[in-house]
């Protein structure tokens, strides 16, 4: 049992997603998140402003239910299955980080700079997840899907869309990591 | 209940992204920075496990659930919106270090904050909504 508290390992983490993904295609269904967020703005009434918004929303019912259960699932794996030894970092990333005033993990999941609840008085740290977000939202929804939908559900299934969607992703990720954190940490 | 079994899947995916702690910031910004294995392993792994059983369903014709043979659909053709859109979608996602199955599991999870970032990308995604059919795709 001790193990389950622990860092999973990559490999395990690694097979289990794709058995995940799987078992979806099993169900009839295709595994993608971001399609949720697109369901939702419909729920909201995005389609009396946009066409795009216009769909039976019924039909991703399933995946309005995949995410309630993630959520479930973290909720339940934070509380009840933490450990102080997770989140090892990499030495040099910890002093990396502490460079950019970020601070270091000690167990915790995610950096009070930007995650702890005084994160919401911090002007800084407000506008950096809303933009943060902005972008994900826009860009997943303009390559047509995100990590679970292109790099790993498209990706299984050899789609070269898929890879240049997921070439774009780390060509991103890699300028905003290198060039831009240092300007705005 | 036809949408439980969707809910345990969903269970489980939360389970297995907290900890093997792909929902985390940390090793998002350790994964970009290459200090660490453990992102590259997840991702390449599951993709092994996804492409050897998607070719065992394809060579079988293997049925879903419903009885019906197995199909999943080709993405649509184009290039910019592959290019560009995933481009943004990487500058997001370094940043918070979060994905949009994250966002929502980081939710569950109590990390308020996370709902910043829920607000921004249904804002992001009302805009592409409203300005498609004016981008390249």
């Amino acid at each position: 049992m001790e193990i389950l508290f622990l860092t999973w390992h990559w490999a395990i983490t690694g097979f289990l997603i794709g058995i995940i993904m799987l078992t979806l295609n099993y169900f009839g269904k295709v595994f993608g998140m971001s399609s949720n967020l697109r369901s939702l703005c419909t729920m909201a009434g995005a389609g009396k402003c946009a066409e795009f918004f216009r769909f039976d929303v019924k039909s991703q019912y399933w995946n309005l239910m995949v995410l309630l259960g993630a959520m479930l699932g973290g909720f339940v794996a934070v509380n009840f299955m933490s450990d102080p030894s997770n989140v090892d970092l990499n030495p040099q990333t910890i002093a990396q980080l502490q460079q950019l005033h970020i601070d270091a993990p000690n167990g915790k999941l995610l950096p009070d700079t930007l995650f702890a609840t005084v994160a919401f008085a911090s002007p800084k740290a407000v506008l950096i997840l809303v933009i943060g977000g902005l972008l994900i939202g826009f860009g997943s929804r303009y390559a047509g899907g995100c990590t679970s939908g292109h790099a790993i559900a498209g990706m299984s299934n050899l789609q070269r869309q898929s890879l240049k969607a997921v070439i774009g992703f780390f060509v991103g990720g890699l300028v905003m990591s290198h060039f831009i954190f240092p300007l705005i940490f | 209940m036809k949408s439980l079994k969707f809910v345990l899947v969903g269970f489980i995916f939360g389970i297995v992204l907290t900890k093997s702690e792909a929902v985390s910031w940390y090793r998002i910004y350790e994964m970009f920075q290459f200090q660490s294995f453990h992102m590259y392993g997840i991702i390449m792994v599951a993709i092994a496990t996804g492409v050897i059983g998607i070719q065992i369903i394809k060579k079988n014709q293997l049925k879903n659930s419903e009885g019906e043979i197995i199909t999943i659909a080709d993405k649509e053709k184009g290039s910019f919106r592959y290019w560009i859109g995933g481009l943004l979608f990487g500058l997001g996602w370094a940043l918070v270090g979060a994905c949009p199955g994250p966002i929502f599991i980081l939710i569950g999870a109590g990390f308020w904050p996370a709902l910043l970032i829920l607000f921004g990308a249904l804002l992001g995604t009302f805009l592409y909504g409203l300005i498609k059919d004016h981008l390249p795709h």
